[in-house]
């Protein structure tokens, strides 16, 4: 029973990471801000079509930490604890999101529109890149020590210790992680885009976005293929769930995908839907663009992050000392609260269905001047 | 000095964070609440001087909305970064609220939020009432989540120590999550964020009426506000006396910081108003310590007689142990179960908790070398003496107390304040009636100072409940030292300076932003 828990817990905590990572293109229309959106109906028009939307990107994002924290708090306190200055960046990119869309337009908000249109830049650009870093260390790993007994030392009972003093500053060097931030920030960027053409009813501002679809779109996409290319040639470990010994694998992500089967039909669709939703924006009008590129990178990264530790993989994997990486059998909770949890998320069909309707509701006419111009209307 | 060490930065950036939270939190959570009434009148009525007014406090909600989400982030992100051995330790039991949290509250708030403020035109009217309700209780799940998270810190239950995986897991969801103390605490805690938001509504309409402007908006905000703020208040003394019960039994030591209560007899007094005596303090040396204990505890001291053996345990002539009792034992208390104990002195369970430690290590080496014999004599001795586990962590008997006088004034001053907005709601209650809100214009002044002391009031509050449990994150079982991350004091004093620069920008931006609301009034909207 706790195998199939902790297996069924990694799948809801990376569909919901998969769900932040399309939800995400609030960050990159946040993004276009200083680059296609230039003036102040664009940048105004932009904003508070995101602003409807950025509180529930925030919230996968915390629930995903949530869901993390409980189900895998191995991962947690080893990964946060050690990889100290990069979920610490992460965390004031996302801190200064979080004011910005209130105060901008905020008589007295004392750093002026100017400064909250900067933190959301930065929040669009950085924050995104940095958090595909820290889903690169999923499978590139960290150079961290673990040893659960350490809390008998009375002098220095701590757990997981990075054994570097740069505290994941690290992890944004290597090749690989680097290559997940900018697949991250370009798929962001991408339905950022999307999200401007279907939801803003300026004919410039749409044209220019349908211009620079093109070079995101197509940038993504390669980028994408890069990623997968080094994926599928890495060295991965694999652990023994009877003796919780691990060791390399050669090509270890391209196996499991082969092998589980599932997983690389996921992602074949995701591909597809990620370029038929590209191409009927390229090509024609693309009303459904941004629902089938979404869609498709739900499908990619849901897939790819099942890969991380499913097959018995090791997801967080210690460059240090490989029997100290992290697997599912040695970090998650206990059967009892993963037990509990798994009634909890039951909920879960009925929080989308909501999330659904609202956006539904919400979304039923384009953003548009008159909207902002309307005197009684909260306004971003 | 413990400021320069990881622990004290540690501690600094985690109370940092909290009390700035807290400042703006509570404000939501209760004018949520005071906003839906409002918009339940509209939709009622129809009257249009209701859509108004709920707009208007909707506007301040929001503003402080956006920065209680984002401190709100910056704590959970802590107990990994700055607490990765508590995540850990505790993580099997303390991740679980938390994630229920986000999946039953956090979608529920942010969800209906964007209905709340873009949704006027967009939904119909009793939709949009809906939605507004739904965003309150959100705001009122997500604190009994996080409370019960917190209660089981300082109340833990419903778990059981794994040797095998060196932590707690949890055995009982219903008495983590149905701890009375979590109800307690829950109860207390949003009842004081109903009563900062009447405070708030009270004060901010009181300086309308003071400026002679608003009429109509400012008597009607107080009337609903005052009459939900009373309620609120009853309630709120009322589980504030049963927190008190709580803290007795369960945390002891907590109780004798906040009545500076050293050495105690039968029929313990309670403190109406005393000032300290800075001179008293605990020592481990044995002839410091000598001196000490003839160092009276206070320089003034009211007291009333058995007060606090009448509070905490209903009886006249009850012991309620001081500072000293506790550490030096001795005396009879009643467990949990109700057994009759005898109180073990401190340095007693100093040396049980090492003998828990060291059997926990003993365990782990027989499990390897498969000496099954050794391995259950190890598990044994872990389990008789691991609800001193943590003891094993305190170096010294002095280190399990708090800040003594931190605690002491923090307390008297809520209890105090708390008496005040008794005062401040009836009052308003009785001009209402009598038609005389807008004559007095000392009751303005009075209702507009309330605002700051009120925000004294629930952060001394939280002093209380987080200084007053030192030294321990898990009471009893994991101490704050134990609980750190592997990080330099540097690394974290670095993100302290950074979270205080931000933090000063975003309340000055905050208020300014406030004041400007407030100053435009609510014909403007």
């Amino acid at each position: 029973m706790l195998y199939q828990l902790q297996h069924y817990w990694w799948l809801v905590v990376t569909l919901l990471g998969a769900f932040l990572v399309f939800l995400m293109f609030v960050q990159g229309g946040q993004s276009l801000i200083f680059g296609i959106v230039k003036n102040d109906t664009e940048k105004s028009l932009v904003i508070n079509a995101l602003g409807h939307k950025w509180e529930l990107t925030f919230t996968t994002l915390v629930t995903f930490g949530g869901a993390m924290f409980a189900s895998f708090p191995l991962y947690y306190s080893t990964s946060f604890g050690g990889a100290y200055w990069l979920w610490m960046a992460i965390l004031f990119l996302f801190v200064i999101q979080a004011v910005s869309f209130e105060y901008r337009k905020k008589a007295g908000n004392i750093l002026g529109a100017k400064t909250y249109e900067t933190f959301l830049f930065l929040n669009g650009s950085l924050g995104t890149i940095l958090l595909g870093v820290a889903v690169g260390t999923f499978f590139s790993g960290g150079s961290f020590t673990m040893d659960k007994m350490s809390i008998t030392s009375l002098e220095s009972p701590v757990i997981s210790q990075w054994t570097n003093g740069w505290h994941g500053l690290d992890a944004i060097v290597v090749p690989f992680n680097l290559l997940m931030g900018i697949v991250v920030y370009l798929a962001a960027r991408t339905l950022g885009l999307l999200y401007v053409i279907k939801q803003i009813e300026m004919e410039t501002l749409v044209q220019k976005a349908k211009t620079q679809i093109k070079v995101t779109g197509t940038a993504f996409v390669i980028t994408f293929v890069a990623l997968l290319i080094h994926l599928f040639t890495m060295t991965g470990y694999s652990v023994s769930p009877e003796t919780g010994i691990i060791n390399p694998v050669k090509y270890k992500y391209f196996f499991n995908m082969t092998e589980l089967v599932w997983p690389s039909i996921m992602l074949i669709c995701g591909v597809l839907l990620v370029l038929y939703g590209l191409s009927t924006t390229y090509f024609s009008k693309g009303k459904h663009s941004f629902f089938l590129t979404g869609g498709g990178v739900i499908l990619a990264v849901w897939s790819i992050l099942i890969c991380a530790a499913f097959n018995n993989t090791a997801f967080f994997v210690s460059t240090i000392n490989i029997q100290q990486s992290l697997t599912l059998y040695n970090s998650s909770s206990s059967e009892f609260t993963l037990k509990v949890m798994a009634y909890a998320s039951l909920f879960i069909p009925f929080v989308l269905a909501y999330v659904a309707y609202v956006w539904k509701s919400l979304t039923k006419t384009k953003m548009s001047e008159s909207e902002l111009n309307q005197p009684d209307s909260h306004k971003y | 000095m413990l400021l320069a060490s990881l622990l004290g930065l540690s501690r600094l950036q985690f109370a940092l964070t909290a009390m700035f939270h807290w400042l703006f939190v509570p404000l939501t959570i209760g004018l949520g609440f005071i906003i839906a009434i409002m918009e339940t009148y509209y939709v009622r009525t129809g009257n249009e001087f209701w859509k108004r007014t709920t707009k208007f406090w909707m506007k301040i909600f929001a503003i402080n909305f956006a920065i209680g989400v984002a401190t709100g982030i910056i704590l959970e992100f802590q107990f990994g970064t700055n607490w990765s051995n508590y995540s850990w330790f505790v993580g099997d039991i303390f991740g679980a609220p938390l994630a229920i949290e986000g999946i039953f509250a956090f979608f529920l708030e942010s969800t209906f939020f964007a209905i709340m403020f873009f949704g006027w035109e967009k939904v119909s009217k009793k939709a949009h009432l809906l939605s507004t309700w739904l965003v309150a209780i959100g705001t009122i799940l997500s604190a009994l989540w996080i409370l019960v998270a917190n209660a089981w810190m300082q109340f833990p239950t419903g778990m059981e120590f794994n040797p095998d995986t060196a932590r707690n897991e949890m055995t009982d969801f219903w008495a983590v999550a149905l701890s009375p103390v979590a109800i307690n605490k829950f109860i207390h805690t949003v009842t004081n964020c109903f009563v900062i938001a009447a405070v708030v509504v009270i004060g901010i309409s009181s300086w309308y009426l003071f400026k002679k402007r608003e009429d109509e908006f400012s008597r009607k905000s107080i009337r609903i506000a005052s009459v939900f703020g009373m309620v609120s208040l009853v309630i709120l003394i009322w589980s504030g006396d049963g927190s008190a019960v709580h803290v007795a039994k369960k945390q002891p030591m907590k109780l004798a910081a906040m009545e500076g209560l050293y050495q105690s007899t039968e029929g313990t007094p309670i403190v109406a108003f005393a000032i300290l005596n800075p001179k008293k303090k605990i020592s481990d040396m044995e002839v410091d310590s000598l001196a000490y204990s003839l160092q009276k505890p206070f320089l003034v001291n009211i007291s009333i007689p058995q007060g606090l053996s009448l509070l905490v345990d209903r009886k006249m002539n009850s012991f309620v142990p001081g500072i000293e009792d506790i550490i030096n034992g001795g005396y009879k208390y009643t467990d949990q179960y109700g057994n009759q104990q005898i109180a073990l002195p401190v340095k007693e369970r100093m040396r049980r908790g090492k003998l828990a430690v060291n059997a926990l290590a003993a365990y782990q080496m027989a499990k390897e070398a498969g000496d099954e014999q050794s391995k259950e004599y190890a598990l044994r001795t872990l389990r008789e003496n691991y609800r001193h586990f943590g003891y094993g962590f305190i170096e010294k008997p002095s280190d399990i107390v708090p800040n003594v006088p931190l605690t002491f004034y923090a307390f008297h001053i809520m209890v105090i304040l708390g008496g005040f907005f008794l005062l401040l709601f009836g009052l308003a209650i009785f001009l209402d009636r009598k038609g005389m809100l807008t004559r007095f214009k000392w009751f303005h002044l009075m209702a507009i100072i309330s605002i700051p002391l009120v925000y004294i009031c629930t952060q001394a509050g939280w002093i209380v409940a987080e200084v007053g449990r030192q030294p321990w994150t898990i009471q009893d079982l994991l101490t704050t030292n134990a609980s750190l991350s592997g990080v330099s004091s540097s690394a974290v004093l670095t993100t302290t300076i950074m979270f205080f620069v931000l933090f000063s920008v975003l309340l000055a931006a905050e208020l300014t932003i406030m004041f400007k609301v407030i100053k435009k009034g609510p014909a403007a909207q």
